[in-house]
């Protein structure tokens, strides 16, 4: 499933190396103008087999799913462009790939399915009923729970554009991090550098932003809790922080100590745990 | 004075203005304003409403000059991708400089409609005071303002009749809001507040409902407590329309039965909503309610199918059901043949990225709703599979569809029994349905759909394409054909520059076209741009490093909104939208 939905995310960059391929094709020409006509057959009809002998070969059509989906692997552009991209890619591309076993692993495309943003909010405050116990297991109150989204708006220093994460699409810290570095490692070396050469180098495919957690890196992650205090993101359970986190920000390391994070806030938190 | 209407130039502009009062469609008006320069005079002056589908089409003050006497008004501001976290925050919609305006030129506005559009608290102050007579105020899908700002509305509108906040993003600074309604204040007629995050304080909540006694709807958010609820809904037993906050507490059979004469002192309630969090202990308490219910939303409610069953199956006359997925295939043959009056019929997914496994609701539910109900015309539905035989079915069972927007969750899924794309499917909704307006696609299609699309639906008003098409010609057909297309959005679909161009004038007479993660270049844009003065062409990255004017002809664009204005390019955009 995995493979087809990474098939599913049409590339920009594809797009424009086989844009020649249509444009010279003529347009609507004389051989198209048949096509043009409408026809309800069902599937198996001269126009469908048309269309299938196209999906069988798909070298030869322009730009068919079916093309894309065939890119292997090793020669997907991931780092593109930031933002639109799931981060299942960002999950891939972990080396021990111990993530990606789950059976979370679709991450979802940005606005992909079309679900307000809202309403995903909303049912993450409804929480699963505890009522007749017995008649439901612990497992499917998990269930319950696990399905609804949890939007949490997040920036970055430098960054002008915000952006929104799914904290319940996500079950570890780590997972967190690198939809960080997905989310903003496109806008951030845009900011950094020269745009084009920005795209260049994207296709390494490296991890821009990372050390997010242990403060190893340029930045930290951050956030702020159901009672406004700042904290730092790694230091209590995950199912805590998912259920107390309100907004998260990414600060640069060395502006953290100038930042009002109080020691003692943190403390006081991980006790409580 | 007007040529070839002797006889009704003879008329007083009074009598036109009443025989005008008639006409309550804006496109006939419209139409009437273009007939004599006499008739555009009438009216202007008499128009009463105004609808601005994109708040940049026009400018706020020409659109304040021409309708002097406007008593109610609905502008909308971003595009509807924006619903899908698909815009920047920062993209604009700010309904500041309508609001500036309104309170300018429309001194007797008495309702303001805004549509995804960034309100300020100082905007709320605004309208609170400049419009002496202001009864109705709608929020839909906004933000940027806070309870403080509700405040200032409840404060100072002393005949506000309607408050309604629907699925706005609102801070909670000002917890008790609802105190600022003067003791004074009795005329509240429809009170939304489902989308606000915070407790609402009940005791006041309790007193502004006992002292209006023409209540009629009331949609709370989830916070409230059920016992809570129970005392507040005993003093509003006239109620039509009823969100209630969370339907589940610790079991209390003195709680259920206080809740269950409560729900059967409802004499008049025609739409239940809300039902948050709601547990089979206290569901049968509305049991008696069920049958007088036309309008039945569960869209937040985490029911599963045997409770759901039982309580959907008591709804005979429901008109609109709004339900998770979790009603099940089952539930859904179960609503087939005890709502015979269905109309609109609404299925979310409860899990939308497939982390569980999968809930047994398939392309069988939906095709028993078509053949069971048969005043069917609107239908959104989010499943895992369909078959181009299913929707062959749907097509011939519901020729009166107005509204399909199905949306199969994985992309490019094909027919899952033949494996061949869904084309064939979509194309016999298409050629069936031929009052159909707005249509959403999913699953895998070629460009044959879009070329029934195309010459079949000419009445659709607005086209949703995700992941769908094969090439260029896909865009063509729909651009080229649709006749009465307004909205068109596209997502990850290979159609690019020349159907775009080849196009062009088509694009004049629509509203708006979304394009995002397409194949679009910025040369593209730039030639679109220059030869249609009167559509402005945003090209949105967020990527940005340097100046977009500075990007070649082949660079391809991220996102790209273009729409036709009288107003030419904003002034407001920020640094990540371009107009070409």
């Amino acid at each position: 499933m995995e493979e087809e939905f990474r098939g599913g995310r049409p590339q920009l960059f594809d797009f424009i190396t086989n844009g020649r391929d249509w444009s010279d094709k003529g347009g609507y020409g004389a051989a198209e103008e048949k096509s043009l006509e409408l026809r309800l057959g069902l599937p198996g009809g001269e126009d469908w087999s048309a269309v299938q002998e196209k999906r069988e070969h798909p070298a030869e059509s322009a730009v068919s799913p079916g093309h894309i989906a065939k890119i292997p692997k090793s020669t997907n552009m991931s780092a593109s462009s930031g933002a639109k991209r799931g981060c299942s890619d960002a999950v891939d591309s972990k080396p021990e790939g111990t993530l990606a076993d789950k059976p979370t692993a679709a991450a979802p495309v940005v606005g992909w399915p079309p679900i307000r943003s809202f309403r995903k909010n909303l049912a993450g405050t409804a929480k699963a009923s505890a009522e007749s116990p017995n008649r439901r297991s612990e497992a499917e109150k998990k269930l319950e729970n696990d399905r609804k989204g949890l939007f949490v708006k997040i920036n970055m220093d430098g960054i002008p554009i915000g952006r929104k994460v799914d904290l319940k699409a996500y079950d570890s810290y780590e997972k967190l991090s690198l939809a960080v570095d997905e989310l903003f490692r496109g806008l951030l070396m845009a900011a950094q550098m020269d745009l084009l050469a920005a795209t260049t180098h994207s296709t390494k495919e490296t991890h821009v932003i990372s050390g997010l957690l242990d403060r190893s890196g340029e930045y930290t992650l951050v956030y702020e809790d159901d009672e406004g205090d700042k904290m730092l993101v790694g230091d209590v359970p995950w199912d805590m922080f998912v259920s107390t986190a309100k907004r998260l920000r990414v600060l640069k390391s060395s502006d953290l100590c100038a930042s009002p994070l109080s020691p003692g806030e943190i403390g006081r938190r991980t006790n409580d745990s | 004075m007007v040529r070839g209407f002797g006889w009704a130039a003879a008329f007083p502009d009074e009598v036109w203005e009443h025989v005008f009062s008639f006409l309550a469609a804006d496109a006939d008006r419209n139409a009437v304003a273009l007939v004599c320069r006499a008739w555009h005079r009438i009216e202007r002056r008499s128009r009463r409403r105004v609808f601005v589908g994109n708040c940049y089409a026009v400018a706020p003050a020409a659109a304040v000059r021409r309708f002097p006497e406007v008593r109610a008004a609905a502008i909308k501001g971003k595009p509807h991708f924006a619903d899908f976290n698909l815009v920047p925050t920062d993209w604009g919609g700010g309904a500041e400089a309508w609001v500036e305006a309104m309170a300018e030129g429309w001194p007797h506005l008495e309702e303001l409609r805004l549509k995804r559009m960034v309100v300020s608290d100082d905007c709320l102050e605004l309208i609170a005071r400049s419009f002496k007579n202001f009864g109705v105020l709608s929020l839909v899908s906004c933000d940027g303002f806070s309870t403080a700002g509700l405040a200032a509305i409840a404060a100072n509108c002393r005949n506000l009749r309607e408050l309604d906040l629907h699925e706005n993003e609102v801070e909670d600074n000002c917890l008790n809001w609802i105190s600022h309604f003067p003791e004074s204040f009795t005329s509240l007629v429809s009170l939304n507040i489902t989308c606000l995050e915070g407790d609402v304080n009940t005791s006041v909540l309790e007193c502004l409902i006992s002292r209006c006694p023409n209540l009629r709807t009331l949609r709370l958010n989830h916070a409230m407590p059920l016992e809570k609820l129970v005392s507040l809904l005993q003093r509003a037993p006239q109620l039509v329309d009823l969100g209630t906050s969370k339907f589940s507490a610790d079991h209390h059979p003195e709680l259920f039965f206080k809740l269950e004469s409560t729900f059967a002192g409802f004499k008049h309630l025609k739409s239940l909503s809300g039902i948050w969090e709601a547990g089979p202990a206290y569901l049968p308490a509305i049991y008696s309610v069920c049958e007088s219910l036309t309008s039945l939303n569960l869209c937040y409610a985490t029911i599963q199918s045997p409770e759901l069953l039982k309580l959907v199956s008591r709804c005979k006359n429901l008109q609109r059901l709004w339900v998770m997925d979790l009603i099940e295939d089952n539930g859904l043959i179960a609503v087939a043949a005890s709502c015979k009056l269905l109309q609109e019929l609404r299925v979310f997914p409860s899990d939308p990225y497939g982390v569980q496994p999968p809930i047994s609701l398939t392309e069988h539910g939906l095709v028993a709703i078509s053949a069971g109900c048969l005043m069917l015309h609107s239908v959104l539905y989010f499943c895992r599979q369909m078959t181009n035989a299913a929707l062959l079915t749907i097509a011939n069972n519901r020729p009166n569809l107005t509204c399909f927007r199905l949306c199969i969750i994985e992309p490019h899924t094909p027919d899952y029994i033949s494996q061949e794309p869904l084309d064939a499917g979509f194309s016999a909704i298409v050629k069936s349905c031929k009052d159909l307006r707005r249509l959403s696609l999913s699953g895998l299609l070629t460009d044959r759909v879009f070329k029934s699309i195309g010459a079949s639906a000419n009445r659709l008003e607005m086209l949703s394409v995700a992941f769908a098409g094969d090439s260029d010609a896909g865009l063509h057909y729909i651009l080229s054909g649709c006749k009465n297309l307004r909205k068109l959005e596209i997502r990850d679909c290979p159609f690019g520059d020349k159907a775009l161009l080849d196009n062009a004038s088509k694009l004049e007479t629509m509203r708006s076209l979304w394009m995002s993660s397409c194949s679009v270049t910025l040369g593209a844009c730039r030639q679109l741009a220059l030869k249609m003065p009167r559509l402005n062409v945003e090209v949105i990255d967020e990527r940005r490093g340097r100046p977009l004017e500075s990007w070649p002809d082949d660079f391809p664009v991220e996102k790209l909104y273009i729409y036709r204005t009288v107003a030419g390019p904003r002034s407001d955009t920020p640094p990540c939208v371009w107009t070409v």
